[in-house]
């Protein structure tokens, strides 16, 4: 069966005429390396409240960029009127950029070595692309979602959004790289809202977003079990006893545990911060490089992989925005940290890491902004014969079982984080007992994660992930997914949240 | 978008766009929205810069406005368009949108107005020339941090974005607004230190890049004694920077859809909202103002999609003082005309500043350390986060710089902390507050508000839930 194909509407675009006219103006004034990105990203978001379509919006980003090593320097431009002469001017004005930045660049910059890809095309895996979809038809989608979520005694309000992209990239360098590729990624949730005795709360959905197709909303999710599901939740959440603060042991499920990879471990092998690059914004890192090889990041059974290339992952893709092509690797093999997510730049730096080679985690979120490394998806692998959550549940006397995701924070040099999800269950005696308000965990990174008993199998294994994460500056914004098993962890610090806002 | 775009002409003047458009549209009504954003920015890290970039973006948003016998439908497209063949397809897509769109609850007449006298003016551009003398200058001082054992790590960007708006009504405004700020981070060469100064500007003339380093050489300094602290509620001062971090917080939660849906700190479950409610000290005024000296904004609304807080019915609405908190009462909510209808309250739409100001605040950071016996000065707040709707609790770090101040002085550096605290708590919990002066949140103000006055604040019991031990 054939897959989609590139979108014609694109490859109708000048960004073959206009990456030759750049390049060739770069290789003219003599720069040492210079890439041309074309981008056209299209995105359409509607929100629905309470039975009512709020907005709906369509977006397009399209323009170019020329970036260029100089004197030792980066300079970089973008533009977005598309013609060659603007290309030949951008191209200058990169060069020009460079100039002025040499004087305050005191290491010269170097990139890795990568293979010529000459002229290669690259789709991700999707059914029908979703912004071909009537928005009639999306909207009555959303609309009937919130009107069956009200029928729940408990819900007062209830609202549902959608958020879709599609996004096309032409990469061509001097070395004779072109890349012509085309992500398709969606973003559907729904929320239910309530009151109880003196308080209120809500409920969300638990899908993650994928790098899927309109097909998810109509099959790749169990939408219909989750809204029947939902407003029981939320009635039960809101007559719920309040936690009593104190240590417990976590069933942390798939749909939490994502964030938690995310902020503690995906954020903390990113060789930039590890080396200072985002220490003024994002942050550092506690991973430094001298802990390579060194430091136990967690307890045996902790096996955490970086890929650009899992199907339907938010950050796979075939080439990244440097023209290398994407890979799988490992970042915590039983325990052990070994490895960091690359950029062409840092694979110079750091031959020893990747074979002197870049892992492919350059990316940049529009055509306008220059290539940063970027997080690769980053999964705990499950235990290949696991145990099954309830299985894991059964292994807890006093403890509590953690679904879904909501506030989340750490800090600079991610160590301290504290989460709080959507559902928590207390476990007694192996047990679910309903469940409780007011949670948040805290922990430290390491002492978190080795206080990891077990992972689940594969049968619990779920790639959650988010659209909105923030690095460097200017801002920019990443899709990304994490893959994980359900998993227990031993005597974790749980705050009571009102007790926390209480003095 | 089938035809190729080179065969249009290049360029067309961000008003012959919204003319284009408005002449092009089939609808009923309707407004053409054109930005036309330049901006320039150095970033460096261990004393040498790492990227850069100047960019240039004109963003087109058509908002198409189909009347049938129902009401009012709405479709709203944006695209990066500089010619007018490229607005003519945001059109008809904005047109069709519409056309096939459902009656919109938030329905109301359009505003009607006419030209300003500056709408003919030309798009104000920056480029990376803004910083003929911040450059050399950051050379300078990454030559001195070198000397003096510091690493330096850090950014600038200038924007101006030049907005145009139009609509079928007679609507032509225009608005230029500049946008820039400065942040650096200093670390001690074995990175045990970590410190930080950053702010606001309009134009980079006030930025001093060998002034920032004196500053953290200073602060760096202050760092030589090290002092670990445990968790637990300390006698804290939050200086204008962290106050701006949180009361953005309050703000951005302050809409009064949400609030008179039952689900926010400003929910009141008798009348609906807390208007006319106490909700802090007596002396707190939180107030925004499109004409406030520095922080000027846009004086209008600009609405590209509707939302709780937003309606694009509004578009072109003016925008004038508007106090949040008056005297610890609360005053206002952030409004549509669809909201303030179903609140039965004054149109109040959201503006893009904030100032806090406090009957009897004066002074200085230095008279508020002056009088303190024990207890910590803060820097800046880092990765904050709502925990609960109900309170406003908020989550967050302490970042680059905790102090210790003891009888009235700086005597050391502190452990970082996770706090975790309501900022509509804090306004009836301090003790005491300086004149509100210019403030550059740390963790908003880079990507979304950078516009803010405040003054500093001593909490006597801030909640420091854990330690970080990030330097």
């Amino acid at each position: 069966m054939s897959g989609p194909e590139l979108d014609p509407t694109f490859t109708a675009l000048p960004h073959r005429r206009l990456g030759d006219a750049a390049l060739t103006r770069a290789h003219e004034l003599g720069v040492s390396h210079a890439d041309f990105r074309f981008e056209r990203v299209r995105y359409q978001h509607l929100g629905v409240r309470d039975g009512v379509l709020q907005g709906a919006s369509d977006a397009e980003d399209l323009g170019f960029a020329v970036r260029v090593i100089h004197a030792g320097a980066w300079g970089f431009a973008s533009g977005v009127v598309l013609t060659p002469e603007e290309a030949v001017r951008v191209a200058e004005r990169a060069v020009e950029v460079a100039q002025v930045a040499a004087d305050m660049t005191s290491t010269p910059v170097e990139i890795a070595p990568e293979p010529v890809y000459d002229d290669v095309t690259w789709i991700s895996a999707y059914d029908v692309n979703p912004l071909e979809v009537p928005a009639t038809e999306k909207a009555t989608l959303l609309i009937d979602w919130t009107n069956r979520l009200r029928t729940g005694a408990a819900v007062d309000h209830a609202s549902a959004f959608l958020q879709q992209v599609q996004e096309n990239k032409y990469y061509a360098d001097l070395a004779g790289t072109r890349t012509t590729q085309q992500r398709v990624r969606v973003h559907p949730g729904f929320e239910a809202m309530g009151t109880g005795a003196d308080h209120f709360d809500s409920m969300s959905s638990i899908a993650p977003p994928a790098a899927r197709g309109w097909e998810y909303l109509t099959g790749g999710w169990d939408w219909d079990d989750e809204i029947d599901q939902v407003p029981e939740l939320l009635a039960e959440k809101l007559k719920a006893p309040s936690v009593e603060a104190g240590a417990y042991d976590l069933v942390i499920d798939p749909s939490n545990l994502w964030l938690t990879i995310h902020e503690s471990i995906g954020h903390a092998t990113e060789l930039d911060r590890a080396l200072g690059y985002e220490a003024n914004y994002a942050g550092t890192s506690f991973a430094t490089y001298d802990k390579r090889g060194t430091l136990q990041y967690g307890s045996p059974v902790m096996n955490i992989t970086g890929d650009r290339t899992v199907a339907h992952g938010l950050a796979t893709v075939g080439y990244d925005d440097e023209g290398v092509q994407t890979q799988s690797w490992d970042i915590v093999e039983d325990g052990l940290f070994v490895g960091y997510q690359l950029d062409r730049a840092m694979g110079h730096m750091k031959p020893e890491l990747n074979d002197g080679r870049s892992n492919g985690c350059a990316y940049a979120d529009s055509p306008g902004h220059i290539p940063i490394q970027r997080m690769a998806n980053v999964s705990l692998q499950p235990e290949p014969h696991g145990p099954s959550t309830e299985e894991l549940i059964a292994r807890v006397e006093r403890g509590l079982y953690v679904v879904g995701d909501k506030s989340w924070s750490i800090d600079m040099q991610r160590f301290n984080f504290q989460f709080t999800g959507q559902r928590f269950y207390k476990i007694t005696d192996g047990e679910l007992v309903g469940q409780l308000r007011d949670v948040a965990y805290q922990a430290t990174t390491t002492d978190f994660w080795n206080s990891l008993e077990a992972v689940g199998g594969p049968q619990t294994w779920v790639l959650g992930g988010a659209f909105n994460c923030g690095k460097a500056q200017p801002g920019q914004v990443a899709s990304v997914s994490h893959g994980c098993p359900t998993s227990l962890f031993r005597d974790i610090r749980i705050l009571n949240t009102s007790d926390e806002a209480g003095h | 978008m089938t035809t190729p775009l080179t065969q249009q002409p290049i360029w067309a003047t961000p008003q012959s766009l919204v003319e284009h458009a408005l002449v092009t549209s089939t609808a009923d009504d309707c407004i053409a929205i054109v930005r036309d954003k330049t901006s320039a920015n150095l970033r460096w890290a261990n004393n040498t810069l790492t990227t850069n970039g100047v960019m240039h973006a004109v963003t087109v948003t058509i908002v198409s406005f189909i009347r049938g016998a129902d009401g009012v439908s709405t479709g709203s497209v944006t695209g990066s368009a500089s010619s007018p063949g490229q607005v003519a397809t945001l059109v008809d897509a904005a047109d069709a949108a519409a056309r096939a769109g459902s009656p919109a609850e938030d329905a109301n007449d359009l505003v009607a107005g006419e030209a300003a006298k500056d709408w003919e003016d030309p798009p104000q551009p920056t480029d990376i020339h803004v910083y003929d003398d911040f450059a050399p200058a950051l050379g300078e001082a990454f030559g001195r941090a070198a000397h003096g054992g510091r690493l330096l790590y850090g950014f600038v960007n200038h924007e101006l974005t030049t907005t145009y708006l139009g609509s079928t009504t007679g609507l032509r405004l225009r608005h230029v607004q500049p946008t820039g700020h400065y942040g650096c981070t200093g670390k001690t060469a074995e990175l045990s230190q970590s410190a930080w100064v950053g702010g606001a500007t309009r134009d980079f003339t006030d930025v001093d890049a060998l002034a920032i380093d004196a500053t953290l050489a200073q602060r760096l300094g202050w760092a030589t004694r090290r002092v670990d602290l445990p968790a637990g509620r300390y006698d804290t001062i939050l200086p204008p920077s962290a106050v701006a971090d949180v009361m953005i917080d309050a703000y951005w939660y302050a809409g009064a859809r949400v609030a008179h849906e039952g689900q926010s700190v400003y929910s009141d479950r008798t009348d609906g909202t807390r208007i006319g409610h106490d909700v802090s000290d007596p002396g707190v005024t939180l107030f925004s103002d499109p004409a406030h000296p520095g922080l000027e904004c846009e004086p209008f609304v600009v609405a590209t999609q509707s939302s709780n807080e937003q309606s694009v019915f509004d578009n072109g609405l003016a925008l004038g003082r508007t106090d949040w908190i008056r005297k610890g009462v609360l005053t206002s909510l952030l409004q549509t005309r669809h909201s303030a209808a179903m609140t039965k309250q004054p149109v109040t739409p959201r503006i893009d500043n904030l100032a806090l100001s406090i009957d009897g605040g004066h002074g200085s950071i230095d008279d508020l350390v002056a009088g303190m016996d024990r207890g910590l000065l803060l820097t800046c707040l880092w990765y904050i986060r709502a925990v609960d709707e109900q309170t406003l609790l908020l989550t967050g770090l302490t970042r680059d710089g905790v102090y210790l101040v003891e009888n009235g002085e700086i005597t050391g550096a502190v452990n970082n902390f996770r706090w975790n605290e309501s900022p509509v708590d804090l306004l009836r919990r301090f003790t005491h507050a300086t004149d509100t002066v210019p403030a550059f949140s740390r963790e908003w103000g880079d990507d979304y508000f950078s516009r803010t006055a405040m003054p500093a604040l001593r909490i006597p019991d801030f909640n420091m839930s854990s330690v970080s031990q990030a330097l």
